[in-house]
């Protein structure tokens, strides 16, 4: 029989000064299994907690209901109280009677007639609550990385100090990513291999990190502590071979693989750091679609300032000295109609960097910069663009280019100078286009491999853009890098020490805790149709054979894998037969809520109980 | 006693809300303290998804004057499609109830984010006026008692 302590808070006015709070409790306390009831002005100060965990110990209570604030707000705290008395703090519910009643209705009886039904909800629901204790799942304490990039290079190395084996998987056959091929970051202007290197060779150098170029992860399979990862490596080109020798990036001591070859992983934590890539330029026909000679990426431009470092640059085409260089920003950023609509955030300091390298390389040159705004909020940012204008004289132009083409070993532009209101002819001898940045190619495969969210454009999404920016949806993969939303070197790290920090999170302890509030099936009823498979957004469906003691098989059902499953209640509500459930919201918790609201009970004066009819 | 003067007729409207939007959105509601009729009462649910429709037949058959489902906007479902499997659900069911007769003023579904507390005010207010120029949902339980010959009887009755 249920002995139900019901608590009442009067949340000094907020409560009280429009629900006769004495009346909610006078009237619940005649429900039947109703044993205790009263009123206090805040049940979640401390003194109130003493009463909930009091009067359990005293009354010896199987369930307790707070009619309160939103849940959202205490709904732990008391819980915590109730295991203090001594009992399951899943016995507990809790009624909104503030936000959901007495904030938003005025001092008359039907608001207090709202409380009370409220209440009422709450206890009839109690009744039909079941003890769950957390689930604890083991946390095998290895970390995946995907992408060896300068995010993947920090999440890897963070772990490993951090005292976690990491496996590390390019798809390159050098690692490095992007970073690898610029030239210097802004606005320090340090060369960014030399700030690669060292890391580089604490990466190779640790005995904790496994590193396997050449490769991908074709499989994801598990939930958070249990993932098992597949990689298949595929074998290296005699180009990258050569690498070896050439490149100061590829990996030396890792042996070249000669055979395709697929390893099977078990890891507890993932973090895709997959990167970004940029707009093709074939898609960009009135910029010529890459057919123009001596148009050239943003990257292409600073392959050339890398090589050219204490020597001259030369053009692509002719070997030639460009003397008048033109950079065009967001192309293809900011770009609703045709290209992304969004800004890629680096491109005003990277082309004012290029602009000033270029200078330095061809001092008696030009160059110019067509921009729409110049967005420099970084630190030292909006010095670095001054110092590009004011000491190296990049010309920039506020306006766009409509077309560029070929002319007499030229590069002729044509654009509009919308402060000055004229039209700018340039017969330019090299043209940059610092494209958008996009999500790296295949970046919506690895999302949907490994179960995360992308947005519109494909880049990974966060769990939550303000509170949690690296965690995505899933349980146990967290999020690095630029594959999340364009960001340059220095947030990438930040980034990555973010995802890592998370990942150390999960490991510090050998076991898991995970709310008990998860579906579950009764394989007794359960037919196999398997309908609940195809709608669950948590892929926690799995198939399960029962066998008799010879090993025949005897039927097949399914069975909810508690680690994976998120709580939704998808299955329960597809499931024909009723074999499914979900804890904390049970079918027999919710029938007998929707019942404690039947008008039966509307009158609070009259002893009208339910059984008597509709009262029509 | 106070049965000298019975309160006049009120709707008796039961929501069924996600908690990660709708249920949000009311206690932002409270927060901001807007103001909106008293008809409504809350059954909190993980996900729109979890709704069986015969929560929705059950809160008919215990007196609701009509029922409202709330859910998540589209693409916000926190498990990803679980509003998708809702609506398409209720989609169907609406057809059915529709079919049987039922008047389908009295099941309505909305969308109303953790951010829209303001609309769930709306929503609530709209609702419980529209309810209240119905009247009690009497076809329902007349209809359940196989009586099904006198809609015009019944409609009569209710508005006796």
């Amino acid at each position: 029989m249920a002995r139900i302590g019901l608590f009442v808070c009067r949340c000094g006015r907020n409560i009280a000064g429009t629900v006769d709070v004495a009346e909610v409790a006078g009237i619940l306390a005649e429900h039947p299994g109703v044993v205790h009831a009263e009123e206090y002005t805040y049940m979640c100060s401390d003194p109130g907690q003493l009463k909930v965990a009091q009067t359990i110990a005293d009354q010896h209570l199987t369930g307790v209901v707070v009619a309160a604030c939103s849940p959202q707000l205490h709904e732990r705290t008391f819980r915590i109280a109730c295991e203090k008395g001594g009992l399951n703090p899943y016995m507990c519910e809790m009624a909104n009677i503030r936000e959901h009643c007495s904030w938003v209705h005025p001092e008359e009886p039907a608001t207090t007639e709202k409380a009370i039904e409220l209440t009422r909800v709450a206890v009839e629901k109690v009744k039909h609550s079941r003890p769950l204790t957390p689930i604890r799942i083991p946390v095998n304490r290895r970390v995946l990385v995907i992408g060896a990039g300068i995010a993947g290079i920090q999440v890897a190395l963070d772990a490993a100090r951090g005292g976690y084996d990491v496996v590390l998987v390019e798809r390159e056959a050098y690692v490095g990513g992007h970073m690898a091929q610029l030239s210097a970051t802004f606005p320090e202007m340090e060369r960014s291999r030399f700030l690669l290197r060292p890391k580089l060779a604490q990466l190779l150098s640790h005995d904790n990190v496994w590193l396997l170029t050449n490769s991908e992860v074709v499989e994801l399979t598990g939930f958070v502590g249990n993932f098992k990862a597949t990689i298949k490596t595929r074998p290296s080109t005699d180009a990258e071979a050569g690498l070896d020798l050439a490149d100061e990036v590829f990996p030396r001591g890792v042996e070249r693989q000669r055979q395709e070859s697929t390893v099977e992983v078990e890891v507890g934590a993932v973090v895709p750091a997959i990167g970004y890539d940029v707009y093709p330029l074939e898609s960009i026909p009135e910029y010529g679609s890459g057919s123009i000679p001596n148009v050239l990426t943003s990257l292409q431009f600073e392959q050339l300032l890398r090589t050219s470092e204490g020597g001259e640059l030369r053009r692509p085409s002719d070997g030639a000295v460009p003397r008048e260089v033109v950079f065009i920003q967001c192309v293809r950023s900011r770009d609703r109609e045709h290209g992304m609509p969004y800004c890629s955030r680096i491109c005003c300091m990277y082309t004012a960097k290029q602009a000033m390298l270029y200078k330095q390389r061809v001092p008696d040159g030009q160059a110019y910069v067509f921009y729409i705004d110049i967005r420099a909020q970084g630190k030292d940012d909006e010095e670095f663009i001054r110092r590009a204008a004011e000491q190296y004289g990049v010309l920039y132009l506020r306006g766009r280019v409509s077309r560029i083409f070929p002319q007499d070993g030229k590069v002729v532009v044509w654009g509009a100078d919308t402060l000055s209101g004229m039209n700018v002819e340039i017969p330019a001898d090299a043209v940059v286009l610092a494209l958008a940045m996009t999500p790296a190619h295949g970046a919506l495969d690895v999302a949907r491999l490994l179960g995360v969210g992308a947005d519109d454009h494909g880049f990974l999404t966060e769990a939550h853009p303000k509170l949690r920016p690296v965690e995505t949806s899933t349980a146990g993969i967290f999020l690095a890098g630029a594959c999340q939303a364009p960001r340059d070197i220095g947030s990438c790290v930040a980034h990555a020490s973010g995802a890592a920090s998370k990942v150390l999170e999960l490991f510090s302890a050998r076991h898991l805790e995970r709310e008990p509030e998860i579906a579950h099936i009764d394989e007794g009823i359960c037919a196999g149709c398997f309908d609940c498979r195809e709608v669950c957004p948590s892929r926690a469906i799995e198939v399960k054979e029962i066998r008799d003691r010879r090993g025949e098989l005897l039927d097949t059902v399914a069975t909810v894998n508690d680690g994976l499953c998120q709580g939704c209640g998808l299955c329960v509500a597809t499931c024909r037969s009723g074999a499914a459930d979900l804890e904390g919201y049970t079918d027999s918790q919710l029938f007998s809520q929707i019942e404690a609201l039947s008008s039966r009970w509307t009158s609070t004066t009259s002893a009208e109980k339910p059984g008597g009819g509709h009262g029509g | 006693m106070a049965e000298l003067n019975p309160p006049p007729w009120e709707p008796r409207i039961v929501a069924f809300v996600c908690k990660w939007c709708t249920y949000a959105g009311a206690d932002l509601a409270g927060t901001v303290r807007l103001r909106y009729p008293a008809n409504v009462r809350i059954v909190k649910l993980p996900c729109s998804g979890r709704i069986d429709c015969f929560f929705i037949v059950k809160a008919l058959e215990q007196g609701a004057d009509a029922v409202l489902v709330s859910g998540c906007h589209p693409g916000d479902c926190h498990y990803s499609d679980g509003n998708y499997h809702a609506r398409r659900r209720f989609r169907l069911f609406r057809r059915l109830l529709e079919f049987l007769g039922v008047d389908l003023r009295r099941v309505q579904f909305a969308c109303v984010s953790a951010a829209e507390g303001m609309k769930w005010a709306d929503l609530v207010s709209d609702l419980a006026d529209e309810v209240r120029q119905l009247g009690p949902y009497r076809e329902y339980h007349q209809m359940c008692a196989g009586d099904g010959t006198g809609d015009e009887r019944d409609r009569e009755a209710t508005h006796a």
